[in-house]
Parts: C-alpha cells; structure tokens; sequence
C-alpha cells in the first residue's frame, strides 16, 4: 500500500520556488511551477546529494546550488553534466490546500 | 597525528584516501545564512551584463589583433599583441570560469557557446574542465581531491614562472589532448569524469586537433607563424595575468579546511581588472554561493562581509602576504597563512 505522505501548504512556496521537507526519513524538494502547478522531487541532487531547495528555479528548471547542474523537476530529467542521472520524481495530489505524495 | 611535511597532491595516492575515510572529501562546508529572498535575487540570472561585456571584449581582440595583423613584421606589432594576448590568454580564464558555471548569461546556449569558445582559446579540453572544476567546488584545496591546487607546498618556483607562459599547463593539455584523441584517459582524470561522459571527451580532442592542425598547416603554407599568433600562441604569451590574479584565490591559504572564508582571498581591484577577472576576484563569494552570477558577487560581498575576513585593499596587498608565505612553505611546507574568520553574523534580510 502506498503511503500517503503530507508535505506542506500551497501557500507556502512563492510561485516559481523551491522548499525542502523533511518526512519520514527522505528529504523532498517541493515546486511550484509558474502557472500554479505544484511538483515533488527527491530533494538531494543526483550528482553529490546536496540539497536543491537551495537551488535556483528557472520555469521548469531547478539549478543544483553546489555545480549548477539542471534538472527539469517536472520530468526528473537531468539536462546535462554534472547532472547526469535523473531525479526520482513523486506523483502530486492537491487537496484542500495541502501538497501530498504517495510514497511507495 | 602530525600532518606530514610534504603531501601528495595526486588524485590517486595516499593523501586522497585519507581524505575520503575521514570525511574531508564531500564535505559540508560553512556557508553564511541568507535569506531566501535575497539568495533569490542574488542568484537571479540576465543575459544583458554577460552580452555587453562579451561584445566588448570580442571588439578590443578585434582591433587589438587587426592592428597587430596591420603592424605585422615592425617591432610596433609587440603592443597590440601584448593586448591581444592578455584578451585571448587570460581574460579567457573568467569567461570558460564563468560559462562553466553556466551563469555568465540567462539564455543557456550563449553560455554553452562561450565556455567552448573560451576554453579553446585557455587549451582547457571542455568536458574535462567541467569535471575537474566540479571537484575544485567539492573539495577545494583538500589534498589528494583536489584537481586545481595551483600551488602545491612546498611551492616549486621553477614552475610558478614557467606558468607566466603557461608552459606546464599548456604541455599537458597538448598531450591528454592527444591522448584523449586516441580515445583514452589519463588515471587521474578517471577519478573524477564519469564514464558516460569519455565519448565526448574524445570527440571534443579530436574536434581540436583538427583545428589546431590547420593552424599549423595555414603557418606552413603561409611561412608565417601570425596565424599561430592569432590563434593558438597567445594561450601562452598572453597568459600571465592569469597567474597573477590566479595565485591571489588560495595560495599560501590552509589546506584541508572545510570554510571557504579559510582558503579564499577576496580582493578589490580596479573596475578594468575586475572586467578581465570577470569579479571573480570576490573569490570568498564566488566559492561559498558558486551559483551567484559574477555581475551580482559585488553584492553579495557586501551581504557577507561582515561573515567575512577583511578583504584585500589590493592586489599589491595580496602578493604582500602571498609572495613571503610562498618563500615560507619553501623552508617549511607545513606553513599557512591563518585567516581569522569572524563570529558568525546575523541572517541577513531581503532587500
Ligand atoms: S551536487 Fe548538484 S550538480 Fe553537483
């Protein structure tokens, strides 16, 4: 059975933004996209497992804070060195004002 | 245990095994607390600062080098090739510097565009540097990790004024150019390039190869060395700056330390030095928040400095501590300059 993971509130990532949560032992990099949509990352960078939340969102891009290296967060896909390996990405439910995961 | 007097700077040996079981290698570093929305309007990135400085740059290596080209065969040659050289040799340094940051601009191609434009013109092989440069980020001045420790202790002098002309560096690029060409790397460069990145490392040496053999060829044809003079050559005669503002980042600084306020210099220059230097002479900035483009480290000094030790007045300043800390480690090469760093200072808040 999944797990149904709370994360925060829509209201507190400003648009275009990134926080970290921390749940259940993994940390999450938490998105809001331009345009209103919200998306969930694993919050460490693929390359040396630094946080992204304090990272740069660029539209769909968040820039790792340590090497720079891009990743599009609403695909997971890394777009180019030193990101090489793709983020995991978590499916994103938004009820009454809450951004949650289902964790598998 | 007492730190032994002469390390080993290779990536391969028994100081950076040490460095990984005790946790200096990937370490956390201190970085001083901002808050979130002034990083973000620090780190915001424009396209504007970055197309302006590249178009004046390409003019002044346009008419420095059209005049030398004019003058060719007369001794008024020498000055406009000792610009050309200075624009070509070492203000390439900051923009490859920079573009592999990917925040010189906001539009992501003239980034990529620049850094393979820039690093031909250091002879710094693309992919490689990436890497390399990565590592310097991780790991800076941790010995045995750290790929660009430009002044390893105890300092060889030989080698500091042969790098004037970037003679050591500039062989070895031709030879793990060569090398790469024949689709292999060195040991030390498999430490810290992954493997799926090597095809292009080999793709990328033999792209240049190519290009530096027409230039050798076109000399040929043309008995003249002038196109080599444009191209290729001034990586080494305009090369000295680079050294001068290089060695001001972190020699004579600690090593093994894990704070960049320890192992950075951060020193003020003229705005033309700062043009050339791309500001990368806000070194202690740059190193703690890497992702702050260069027009905003200026800015992001004066966020920090109170986290700070006091900058250098000048780049005199810096060899005035620099020059007699290198003759130091000659003797004793366990010999570092101790930079005090400050109580840590208050977040501060958005502008
Ligand atoms: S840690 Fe993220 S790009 Fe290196």
């Amino acid at each position: 059975m999944p797990q149904i993971i709370d994360l925060c509130a829509t209201s507190d990532i400003e648009s275009e933004d990134v926080i970290r949560v921390d749940r259940e032992g993994h940390s999450f990099a938490v998105y809001h996209a331009p345009g209103g949509k919200f998306y969930v990352t694993s919050g460490l960078c693929t390359h040396e497992a630094v946080h992204l939340a304090d990272g740069l969102v660029m539209e769909h891009i968040i820039e790792c804070p340590k090497h720079n290296g891009r990743f599009d967060y609403r695909t997971g896909e890394a777009k180019g060195a030193p990101a090489c390996v793709n983020l995991r990405i978590f499916p994103v439910t938004l009820a009454g004002g809450r951004v949650t995961i289902a964790l598998s | 245990m007492p730190r032994p007097a002469i390390r080993d700077y290779s990536l391969t040996g028994p100081d950076g095994a040490a460095a990984v079981e005790n946790g200096r290698a990937g370490a956390q570093w201190y970085a001083t607390p901002i808050a979130r929305a002034r990083m973000k309007q620090l780190m915001q990135r424009r396209d504007g600062p970055a197309i302006r400085d590249t178009l004046i740059w390409f003019a002044a290596l346009g008419l420095s080098g059209g005049l030398g080209i004019a003058l060719w065969g007369s001794w008024r040659a020498v000055l406009p090739f000792a610009v050309y050289g200075v624009l070509y040799g070492s203000a390439a340094d900051s923009r490859w510097h920079e573009t592999s940051h990917g925040t010189a601009f906001r539009t992501r191609w003239m980034n990529i565009a620049l850094y393979h434009l820039s690093c031909f013109m250091m002879l710094r092989e693309p992919v490689v540097w990436r890497w390399s440069h990565a590592r310097h980020h991780t790991d800076t001045l941790i010995v045995g990790r750290d790929p660009e420790i430009s002044s390893p202790r105890p300092p060889d002098f030989l080698q500091l004024l042969l790098k004037l002309f970037a003679i050591p560096g500039g062989i070895k690029s031709l030879r793990h150019i060569l090398l790469h060409s024949l689709h292999r790397l060195s040991p030390e460069e498999a430490t810290f390039i992954p493997p799926m990145e090597h095809h292009k490392v080999y793709t990328l040496a033999r792209i240049w190869l190519a290009i530096l053999g027409a230039i050798a060829a076109l000399c040929l044809a043309l008995h003249s060395i002038l196109p080599a003079m444009l191209i290729g050559l001034p990586t080494f005669y305009g090369a000295w700056l680079s050294l001068v503002f290089g060695l001001t980042q972190h020699a004579g600084l600690a090593e093994d330390v894990t704070d960049h306020r320890l192992n950075c210099r951060t020193v003020y220059m003229n705005p033309l030095l700062r043009f050339l230097y791309w500001n990368m002479n806000y070194h202690v900035e740059h190193h703690m928040f890497p992702m702050v483009p260069y027009h905003a480290l200026k800015a992001l000094h004066a966020e920090i400095k109170a986290d700070c030790p006091a900058p250098y007045p000048s780049l005199f300043a810096a060899y005035r501590e620099i020059l007699p800390a290198l003759l130091r480690q000659k003797r004793d090469p366990s010999y570092f300059v101790p930079r005090p760093a400050p109580a840590r200072a208050p977040v501060s808040q958005a502008a």
